[in-house]
C-alpha cells in the first residue's frame, strides 16, 4: 500500500523561527524528529513544529497543483443574528479570517455547494475568496439534488449559473454531481441523464467554464460502478469519496468500503478528493481507551492529525477536505500537512486495529453534516446524536450501568442533554416518519436510533440503572 | 433575650418556608416539607389532628407564638413593620386601640362559612400561609429562576452540573393579581398599622386569639413598677397594650416580646399569668364538610381546525423547523394529580398556596382560571407531563388536598383517560407513520391499529384502552400535532386505583 508520493512534497527544509532567532529543522518525510528541546527551554512554549511548506498534489488532466489540505465550506462559523438572537447566521468576518490564514499557508482548494449552511455557503465563500486573484485558488461546487423541485433542466442550469454568481466567477474549477448514489440509479437518471443536464455539463467543460468535472458518491454502489464503467465516455477528471481509516474496511450502512472505491479510482488513474476524513469529527474525539493508544505513540499530536495523515498517505489522493470551523482546527491541520508525513506500514496496521475497536463502540455514526435537517417535526437530529456520542466517548453511559456511579452519570447525561438540545427538539418527539433517512449519507437508521436513545433517556429519568442487555 | 429567641426562630421558619417554594430541585426543600405541614389552615383542611392539637396546646401554653414565629405572613408583616419603624421617629408610632371584635368574628364566620360551603377562593385568600405562598411564587420565584439561569449558564461554561435550568414554573394573570393585591395590602397595613391585619382580619389570628386568652404563660405588667408612661403602648405593633390601665389584650398579643425590652422600668415580663376568666364559647373549628359543588359543564366544542403539522420542505441543509406552541384543549373535567382522590376532595382541601405549582418539576400544574376553582392548581400537558417516577406534589401538599402517594402507587392511580381526536392525528391527516403516543405510554394503554379495518398495510392509528390509561398526559404532551394534540386527557371526577 505504500506507494511513492508526488515529488513536489518530497523535500525537507529549514525554517527560521523568529523569536529566538534559532533555526529549527522540521521533521522530514522519513519521520525522524528533530530534538526541539533547546528551543522550548528558551521560549517556554511547546516544541510542536511550526508549519513548514504545504504538500501539493497534481491533477493529470489539467495539471493543477492542489494543496493536500482542502477547505470544506460546509461548517462555517456562525453567530447570533442581530435581528433575532435565537437565529444563527454565518460570521463573515470569522470566515474571512480563516480564509486569509488558509490562503497565507498555501490552502488553494475550496469546496462548497448550493445547499451548504442553509444555502449560504457559496455566497459567503465567494465574498471571502474574491478578495484574492482568481488564479490563486480553486473552487469546487456542486449540482445538488436533495429537492426534486431542482431536478428539471431549467432549474438545474439556474442552480449552476447561480453558483457562479455567488462565487463571483465565470468558471468553476471543480464541478461535481452531488452525492450520486442517494436513492439509486432511478434518482440518478432522473436528476442528470433524462433531463440532459449531464450533457449540458460536458458541453460546459468543453467550453472551459468547467475545468474539471467529477462526482461525489454516497450510498448505492450501482451508480458509482455505472459511472466508472462509462469513464471512457465521461472522462471524469476527479471523484470525491468518503475515506478514512474506519471506512477503509468498515463502512457503515449502505456505504461501500473506501478500499474498494479508492482502488477503482486508482486503477483508472482518477484523482480522489477525500471527504469525511474525520468521520464528521468523530475520529478527533474517541473513547478514552482508544485515545490513549494514539497518545502513547505521539503524545503531542492530535487525534485528528492521525486521520489526516492517513488520508494523505494514499498517493492517488488529490486533496483532503476538512470543514474547519475554528482557527485551532485550521492551525492543527496545516501543521499536519506542512508537509505531510505519511503513515508507516506499522502505523497503518495500528489504525486498522483502532478502527475495529471504534466500530465496536455504541456511538452513532453521525458526522453532523446536516443533510437530514430540517426535521419536519423540529428535532435537532445531529445535536441529539452529538450529545449521545459525547456521553459514549467520555464513559458516562458506561457509568449509568453501574449502581455506584449511577447518580452522577445520570445527572450529567440528563442535565447535559437539556443543555445541548432544547426539550422540544429532543429524541422523544421523533415520530418515526423516516423523512430524514433518505438524506443521510451515512445511511443511519435515524428513527430507530432516536427511539433507542429516547428509551435510554426514559430509563435514566425513571432512575433505573441501565442494563444494555435488557 | 426572649425577643431575640423569637426573632431567630421566626427567621428560621420564614426562610425555611420561602426556600421550600424556591428550591425547584428538591435538594434543600426535601428537609423542609414539615414547615408547610404545621401551618394552621392546611392542617385543618388535611384533618391533621396531631398538628392541630399541637398548635392548640402551644397557644394555650405560650399564647399566639404561632403568629409571630411559624406563620410566614406574620413574620413578613413584622419585617415590613420593622422597616417602617426604622424611619426617624417612627418606631413608636402605635397606640392602644380597642379590639375590632365584630370585624374579627365576621371574618372568622366568613372563613368557616366558605370552608363549609367549599368556596375555595375565599379560603385561599384568607389563609395567611397560602397568601404568603402566592406572593413568593408570583414575585420571588421569577427573580430566583432568573438568578438560577445565570448560575446554570456559568456552570455550563465551567462544565459543571451543579446548577441547571429547569422547567419553566407557570403562573397566571389571576394568581399574579391576587398575589399582587395581597402584597400591596399587607405591606401597606404593616407599614402604618403593624399587626392590624393579623388582629382584625386574619381568621387564624382570631381563633388562636380565643385560645390565647386562656394561655398559661403570657406578657404581664407589674403595676408596682409601672409609671404609666405609655411607651409600651406606642411601641406595640399589635396595639394591644393599654399602658394607662396596665392591661394587655391577650387575644391580640402575639408574644413578640418587644415590649419587655421597650419598658425602661422593667415593669413588663413574660411568665405565668394570673388569669381573669371570662368564658366565651370557643368557636368550633371545622373541616370542609359535605357540600355540593357546582357542576361545571363545558361543551366539548373541540378543535375545529386540523392542526398544521407539516414542516418546511427540505431545500437546503441544516436549519430547524419552527415549532408551534401547544394550546390547551377544552377539557370537560380538568384532571388533578394522583393523590387528590377526586375533583371534590381536591377542591375542598386546597388552599391555593401554590406550593405544588412551584415545585412540580414538569410544569404540569398551573393555577386555574375558572371562577369556581380560581387559583387551585389543575393539570395540563402543554409543557410536560405527569412523569411516572414523580410524586413531588403529593409529598409537599400541606393541606391534604393531594394526599401522599408512593411512586409505586401513583402509576396505579387513574386520574383521567386519553381521548383520541381523529382529524388531528398525523397518520390520518398526513398519512405518516407515527405512534409516538403508544411508544411513550407508561401504562401500555395505547395500541396502534390499522386505520382501515382488515387492511394490515394501512397506516396505523392509536386506540386507547381507557381501563388501563392513568391520565398522565405523556401522549398529549408528545403528540406531534400542533397547536392541538390529537390525543388529550379528560379528567375523572373520582380517581380510581387500577
Amino acid at each position: 500500500m505504500k506507494k511513492s508520493i508526488d515529488p513536489i512534497s518530497r523535500r525537507s527544509f529549514i525554517k527560521k523561527v523568529g523569536a529566538g532567532g534559532a533555526a529549527v529543522a522540521v521533521a522530514s518525510l522519513t519521520g525522524c524528529k528533530v530534538d526541539n528541546k533547546t528551543e522550548s527551554i528558551t521560549t517556554g512554549t511547546s516544541s510542536k513544529k511550526e508549519p513548514g511548506e504545504m504538500t501539493y498534489r497534481e491533477t493529470l488532466t489539467t495539471g493543477d497543483k492542489v494543496s493536500i489540505l482542502g477547505y470544506g465550506c460546509m461548517r462555517w462559523p456562525t453567530k447570533p443574528s442581530p435581528d433575532d438572537p435565537t437565529e444563527q447566521i454565518i460570521d463573515q468576518d470569522a470566515v474571512n479570517e480563516l480564509v486569509d490564514y488558509a490562503m497565507k499557508h498555501g490552502v488553494n482548494y475550496y469546496d462548497t455547494s448550493p445547499v451548504y449552511c442553509k444555502g449560504e455557503s457559496e455566497r459567503v465563500t465567494g465574498i471571502a475568496l474574491s478578495r484574492y486573484p482568481r488564479d490563486s485558488y480553486f473552487i469546487a461546487t456542486k449540482a445538488s439534488n436533495f429537492n426534486s423541485a431542482t431536478w428539471p433542466r431549467e432549474e438545474s442550469i439556474a442552480m449552476y449559473r447561480n453558483s457562479m454568481k455567488y462565487l463571483q466567477t465565470d468558471y468553476i474549477d471543480y464541478y461535481l454531481l452531488h452525492s450520486i448514489g442517494q436513492n439509486g440509479m432511478e434518482a440518478f437518471n432522473n436528476r442528470y441523464i433524462n433531463n440532459g443536464f449531464l450533457d449540458f455539463l460536458l458541453a460546459e467543460r468543453e467550453a472551459g467554464r468547467i475545468r474539471n468535472l467529477g462526482f461525489s458518491y454516497h450510498g448505492d454502489i450501482e451508480v458509482f460502478d455505472y459511472l466508472l464503467a462509462n469513464h471512457d465516455k465521461y472522462k471524469w477528471d476527479f471523484v470525491q469519496i468518503q475515506l478514512n481509516y474506519v471506512d477503509w474496511n468498515h463502512a457503515s450502512g449502505r456505504n461501500t468500503n473506501a478500499s474498494y472505491l479508492y482502488d477503482e479510482l486508482d486503477r483508472r488513474n482518477i484523482p480522489a478528493v477525500i471527504m469525511e476524513p474525520l468521520l464528521g469529527g468523530r475520529l478527533a474525539d474517541m473513547p478514552d481507551y482508544l485515545a490513549t493508544r494514539f497518545k502513547e505513540r505521539r503524545p503531542e499530536d492530535s487525534l485528528a492529525s492521525w486521520a489526516f495523515r492517513y488520508a494523505g498517505t494514499h498517493p492517488r489522493v488529490l486533496t483532503v477536505l476538512s470543514g474547519m470551523t475554528y482557527m485551532e482546527h485550521l492551525v492543527d491541520n496545516l501543521a499536519t500537512y506542512s508537509p505531510l508525513e505519511p503513515c508507516t506500514a506499522e502505523e497503518l496496521d495500528f489504525l486498522e486495529d483502532v478502527a475495529k475497536g471504534f466500530i465496536a463502540s455504541d456511538a452513532v455514526p453521525c458526522t453532523a453534516c446536516q443533510y437530514c435537517m430540517p426535521c419536519p417535526f423540529g428535532i435537532d437530529i445531529p445535536a441529539v446524536f452529538g450529545h449521545y456520542n459525547k456521553m459514549v466517548n467520555d464513559g458516562t453511559i458506561d457509568k449509568t450501568t453501574r449502581a455506584e456511579a449511577f447518580n452522577d452519570a445520570r445527572r450529567k447525561f440528563l442535565v447535559g442533554y437539556d443543555r445541548s438540545v432544547p426539550r422540544l427538539r429532543q429524541a422523544n418527539h421523533c415520530i418515526g416518519c423516516h423523512t430524514c433517512e433518505e438524506h443521510c449519507p451515512q445511511s443511519i437508521k435515524i428513527a430507530k436510533r432516536m427511539h433507542k436513545i429516547d428509551s435510554y433517556v426514559e430509563k435514566l429519568k425513571r432512575g433505573e440503572v441501565y442494563d444494555a442487555e435488557a | 433575650m426572649l425577643r431575640k429567641i423569637r426573632i431567630v426562630l421566626a427567621l428560621v421558619f420564614w426562610i425555611g418556608v420561602t426556600v421550600l417554594f424556591l428550591d425547584a430541585t428538591g435538594v434543600v426543600s426535601g428537609w423542609l416539607g414539615w414547615m408547610a405541614k404545621v401551618q394552621f389552615i392546611p392542617a385543618v383542611l388535611a384533618l391533621n389532628v396531631g398538628v392541630i392539637v399541637f398548635l392548640a396546646a402551644l397557644t394555650l401554653l405560650f399564647g399566639r407564638v404561632y403568629c409571630s414565629v411559624i406563620c410566614p405572613l406574620g413574620v413578613f408583616q413584622d419585617i415590613a413593620s420593622w422597616l417602617s419603624g426604622l424611619r426617624r421617629g417612627k418606631r413608636f408610632r402605635f397606640g392602644y386601640a380597642k379590639a375590632l371584635t365584630a370585624l374579627r368574628l365576621v371574618m372568622l364566620g366568613v372563613m368557616v362559612g366558605a370552608m363549609i360551603a367549599g368556596i375555595g377562593i375565599i379560603v385561599a385568600v384568607l389563609d395567611p400561609y397560602s397568601a404568603y405562598g402566592r406572593m413568593v411564587s408570583s414575585f420571588l420565584i421569577p427573580a430566583y429562576d432568573w438568578v438560577n439561569s445565570l448560575l446554570a449558564g456559568a456552570a455550563e461554561r465551567a462544565d459543571s452540573y451543579m446548577f441547571f435550568d429547569y422547567q419553566y414554573r407557570p403562573t397566571t394573570v389571576a394568581t399574579l393579581s391576587v398575589a399582587g393585591a395581597t402584597l400591596v395590602a399587607i405591606v401597606a397595613l404593616a407599614w402604618w398599622k403593624g399587626r392590624w391585619y393579623c388582629n382584625s382580619i386574619c381568621p387564624v389570628g382570631t381563633i388562636l386569639g380565643v385560645l390565647s386568652r386562656y394561655a398559661l404563660f403570657g406578657v404581664k405588667i407589674d403595676v408596682d413598677k409601672c409609671n404609666s408612661c405609655g411607651l409600651c403602648s406606642r411601641g406595640c405593633k399589635g396595639q394591644c397594650i393599654n399602658g394607662k390601665a396596665h392591661e394587655i389584650d391577650n387575644s391580640r398579643c402575639v408574644g413578640c416580646m418587644d415590649c419587655i425590652d421597650i419598658c425602661k422600668h422593667g415593669a413588663i415580663s413574660y411568665g405565668r399569668r394570673n388569669r381573669r376568666v371570662d368564658v366565651k364559647t370557643a368557636i368550633p373549628v371545622q373541616d370542609g364538610a359535605d357540600t355540593s359543588r357546582r357542576e361545571f359543564l363545558s361543551l366539548a366544542a373541540l378543535m375545529g381546525t386540523t392542526a398544521a403539522v407539516k414542516g418546511a420542505e427540505k431545500f437546503v441543509d441544516g436549519g430547524l423547523a419552527a415549532i408551534e406552541e401547544k394550546k390547551t384543549p377544552n377539557r370537560e373535567t380538568k384532571p388533578v394529580p394522583p393523590g387528590a382522590q377526586g375533583i371534590k376532595h381536591f377542591h375542598d382541601h386546597c388552599t391555593a398556596c401554590q406550593l405544588c405549582v412551584s415545585r412540580c418539576p414538569h410544569g404540569v400544574l398551573t393555577p386555574s382560571t375558572d371562577l369556581d376553582t380560581l387559583l387551585h392548581p389543575e393539570m395540563s400537558f402543554e409543557n410536560g407531563y405527569c412523569r411516572p417516577e414523580c410524586n413531588v406534589c403529593s409529598s409537599v401538599c400541606p393541606a391534604g388536598a393531594i394526599k401522599p402517594v408512593t411512586v409505586e402507587d401513583r402509576t396505579a392511580i387513574q386520574v383521567g383517560h386519553a381521548v383520541w381526536v381523529r382529524d388531528n392525528c398525523v397518520p390520518v391527516s398526513e398519512n405518516l407513520e407515527c405512534g409516538n403516543c403508544a411508544r411513550h405510554c407508561p401504562a401500555g394503554a395505547i395500541t396502534m391499529v390499522p386505520s382501515e379495518f382488515g387492511n394490515e398495510d394501512s397506516v396505523k392509528i392509536p386506540s386507547v384502552n381507557a381501563e388501563r390509561c392513568i391520565g398522565c398526559g405523556a401522549c398529549e404532551n408528545l403528540c406531534p400535532s400542533r397547536p392541538f394534540s390529537a390525543i388529550y386527557v379528560e379528567g375523572h371526577r373520582n380517581h380510581r386505583v387500577i
